[in-house]
C-alpha cells in the first residue's frame, strides 16, 4: 500500500508505514482464524448429518412414538425412550440442585473473604482435581463406597417414610440416588470454578457501595453480590447441567440400566448416554438405527437446553445490568 | 520551612463554631508498616460542608474513610486516635462498623449503583433498615432530591447501571440520601462527572446540608470553594523517605482561600504544586 502521508513530519520522525510483511501476517492470521471458525462449524454440521442419516431408518419406522414409548425390546422390535428420556433430565436435575447449591457456596467460601488468599487458591485448585478425576473411577467408588454408604439410611426412608414418593422403593444397588450424588460430585468443579469468576468479575467498587450502605457480610453477599453475579452463575449452572445430561460412564455403572420410570431415589433407572454406551457393543443393524435415534433425541435436549439457558442469562444480563 | 521542622508539624487546632458532628483526631493511620496519616484534627461541623483539599497522596481520602470504618474492609488498616460521634468512639471496642455505616453514608468517587433495578437501587437501604412506612414515596422523595427524579420516572424498573455516569452518581446519592443518614461522606464525587453533572451534584449538596452535615474530599480547589464552608488542607511529608499525610490548615473556606496562614497552604491554592 502506497504511504500518502510520505511527506508528513519533519527530518527526524520516524513515523512510517507498516511493512509488507505486517500486512502479510495480518492477513494470514485472519485467514486462519476464519478457518477454524468454519471447521468447527462445519465438523458440528457433519456429525450432525451423519448421525441424522443413520437415525433416519429408525425415524421412518417409529416416528414420534419413538419417544413416548416405554420399551426398549430387541427381539420384538419395539424401541422407545421415554423412561431413558425421563431418567437424564431426573438425573440431571438432582445433580444440578446438589451441584449446584454446594458449588455456588463454595465459589461464595473461596472469594467473599472468609479465607486467607493463599488457602483460598489451595481450595480451589483441589476442587478442579476432582475434575481431573476419570469417570470410570467415580464409577467403580459408587459401586463399592457409595452404595453400601447409602444402604442402611435408604433402608430406613423407605420403611418410615415409604409412603413419599421420593422414598417409594428400596435401594437394591444401583440406582438414582447414587447416580445422581455421584453426578453432583462430576459437575461440582464446572459450577465451583465458573462461580468462582463470576464474583471475582465484580468490581471492588460494588463491595464498597453494599458496605458502605451499612451491609453485614450475609446481607452483602445475598443482596448485592449474587444479583450482581447471577448472570455468571447461570452460565456456570447451564455449563453444569450440560455436563451431567451427557455423563455417561460413571452413570451406566451406577444407574441400573432399568427401563422404568419412578419418581422414587432408590430405584434403578436408565439414561439415554447410559443406554448408548451400553448397548451398543451387542448392538445389530436395527438396534444401531435405533441407537442412532436415541443419540439425536439426546442431542436435542442438549440442544434445546442450552438455549433455554443463553436465553435466561441474556434476561438477567438485561434485567441486572442493563446491557442491550 | 526545612525537613525537621516539617516533620515535627502539628497544625493549629481549627475552633469549630457550630456545633460538632463528628470530632475526628488522628494520631496515626497505618496500612500494615506504611504511616499514612499523622496527627490530624478534623472536627466535622452540623449543617455545614466540610472540605478535604490537598495534593494526591495526602491522606485526605483515607481520614474521611476512616470516619465511618471504610478502611476497615483493608486488611492491614489501623487507627491510632479517635473519631467521637454523638459520644461514642466510632472506633471503640462494642461498636459495629456495620452500624455506623447505617447513620454515616457515603458516596464514591466512582458511581457504583448496584445491579437491580432504578427503583431497587434507591430502596436498597431503606429496605435494609426495615423501613415499614411507604417505599414509593421514599424512593421519590430521594430521586427528587438528587435531582434525577424527572430523567427517570418513567423507567424505574429498568437497570441503574443503563444510566450515563452522571445518572448514575445521582442515583448513588439517592440511594445514600434515601434512609436520611445523619452525615454523608463524599469521596471526589464528581472527578467522574462532566461540567453539567458536576454542577448539578454541587447544588444538591448545598440543598443537602440544610438537613444532614457533609463531608467533601475533592482535588478541585474552585469546588471547594463553592461548596465548602471550612475547609481542611492537607499535604505529605516526603522527608523521611515515607509519604506520610498530615493536616497542614484548617479554617472557614474563605479565611483558607484569601488569608491562608501557613506557606504551605499558600503555596498550594496559588497553583505552585498539586
Amino acid at each position: 500500500m502506497a504511504n500518502l502521508f510520505a511527506s508528513a513530519g519533519s527530518a527526524s520522525s520516524v513515523s512510517g508505514p507498516p511493512s509488507g510483511g505486517d500486512y502479510a501476517a495480518d492477513s494470514i492470521f485472519r485467514g486462519l482464524a476464519w478457518l477454524s471458525a468454519f471447521l468447527i462449524i462445519a465438523l458440528t454440521g457433519y456429525i450432525l448429518w451423519e448421525i441424522l442419516r443413520e437415525a433416519f431408518p429408525a425415524m421412518q419406522a417409529y416416528g414420534l412414538g419413538f419417544i413416548t414409548g416405554t420399551t426398549w425390546n430387541v427381539n420384538t422390535g419395539q424401541f422407545g425412550v421415554l423412561p431413558e428420556i425421563w431418567g437424564t433430565l431426573y438425573s440431571s436435575l438432582l445433580a444440578l440442585f446438589l451441584g449446584g447449591i454446594f458449588g455456588i457456596a463454595i465459589a461464595i467460601f473461596l472469594t467473599q473473604d472468609f479465607l486467607d488468599h493463599r488457602v483460598a487458591t489451595v481450595f480451589r485448585t483441589i476442587i478442579e482435581m476432582l475434575a481431573a478425576i476419570p469417570s470410570v473411577v467415580f464409577g467403580l467408588w459408587g459401586i463399592f463406597v457409595l452404595i453400601p454408604l447409602l444402604k442402611p439410611g435408604a433402608e430406613w426412608l423407605h420403611s418410615q417414610f415409604g409412603w413419599f414418593p421420593l422414598f417409594s422403593t428400596d435401594l437394591a444397588g444401583p440406582g438414582m440416588a447414587p447416580a445422581a450424588l455421584v453426578l453432583a460430585i462430576m459437575i461440582l468443579p464446572t459450577v465451583a470454578a465458573i462461580s468462582v469468576d463470576a464474583f471475582r468479575r465484580i468490581p471492588y467498587k460494588v463491595k464498597e457501595a453494599a458496605y458502605g450502605m451499612g451491609t453485614t457480610r450475609w446481607e452483602a453477599i445475598l443482596k448485592v453480590m449474587l444479583p450482581t453475579a447471577s448472570s455468571g452463575l447461570l452460565a456456570a449452572l447451564v455449563l453444569g447441567f450440560g455436563r451431567a445430561l451427557g455423563e455417561t460412564m460413571a452413570l451406566a455403572m451406577l444407574i441400573g440400566n432399568a427401563n422404568q420410570i419412578s419418581l422414587s431415589l432408590f430405584s434403578p433407572a436408565n439414561t439415554l448416554a447410559s443406554l448408548l454406551a451400553s448397548t451398543f457393543p451387542e448392538a445389530g443393524q436395527l438396534e444401531v438405527q435405533a441407537l442412532m435415534y436415541a443419540a439425536l433425541v439426546l442431542l436435542v435436549i442438549t440442544f434445546i437446553v442450552n438455549v433455554l439457558g443463553l436465553a435466561v442469562q441474556q434476561y438477567t444480563i438485561r434485567k441486572f445490568e442493563g446491557k442491550k | 520551612m526545612n525537613a525537621a521542622a516539617e516533620s515535627t508539624f502539628v497544625a493549629d487546632p481549627y475552633a469549630a463554631v457550630g456545633e460538632v458532628v463528628i470530632d475526628c483526631q488522628v494520631n496515626k493511620i497505618f496500612y500494615g508498616d506504611f504511616l499514612a496519616v499523622r496527627d490530624s484534627l478534623v472536627p466535622i461541623e452540623k449543617h455545614k460542608i466540610t472540605g478535604f483539599i490537598g495534593p494526591s497522596g495526602c491522606g485526605k481520602s483515607t481520614v474521611l474513610r476512616s470516619l465511618n470504618r471504610m478502611n476497615d474492609l483493608i486488611q492491614v488498616f489501623r487507627f491510632e486516635g479517635s473519631v467521637m460521634y454523638h459520644g461514642q468512639d466510632v472506633y471503640g471496642p462494642k461498636v459495629d462498623p456495620v452500624l455506623v455505616r447505617r447513620y454515616i453514608g457515603m458516596v464514591f468517587q466512582q458511581p457504583n449503583p448496584f445491579s437491580m433495578s432504578i427503583y431497587d437501587n434507591v430502596a436498597f437501604g431503606l429496605r435494609l433498615n426495615r423501613f415499614k412506612g411507604d417505599l414509593d414515596e421514599r424512593v421519590q422523595k430521594a430521586l427528587q432530591r438528587a435531582a434525577l427524579w424527572n430523567e427517570v420516572k418513567d423507567k424505574l424498573k429498568n437497570s441503574g447501571l443503563s444510566l450515563s455516569g452522571g445518572q448514575q452518581q445521582r442515583l448513588c446519592i439517592a440511594r445514600a440520601i434515601a434512609t436520611e443518614p445523619d452525615v454523608l461522606l463524599m469521596d471526589e464525587p464528581c472527578s467522574a462527572l462532566d461540567p453539567i453533572a458536576t454542577r448539578q451534584v454541587e447544588e444538591l449538596m448545598l440543598d443537602l446540608k440544610k438537613n444532614y452535615t457533609l463531608a467533601l474530599v475533592t482535588h478541585n480547589m474552585q469546588q471547594a470553594t463553592r461548596v465548602a464552608d471550612t475547609t481542611a488542607f492537607f499535604s505529605v511529608d516526603i522527608s523521611h523517605g515515607g509519604r506520610t499525610g498530615y493536616l497542614v490548615e484548617m479554617g472557614p473556606t474563605a479565611q483558607i482561600f484569601e488569608a491562608p496562614r501557613e506557606q504551605l497552604t499558600k503555596d498550594y491554592i496559588s497553583g505552585q504544586f498539586s
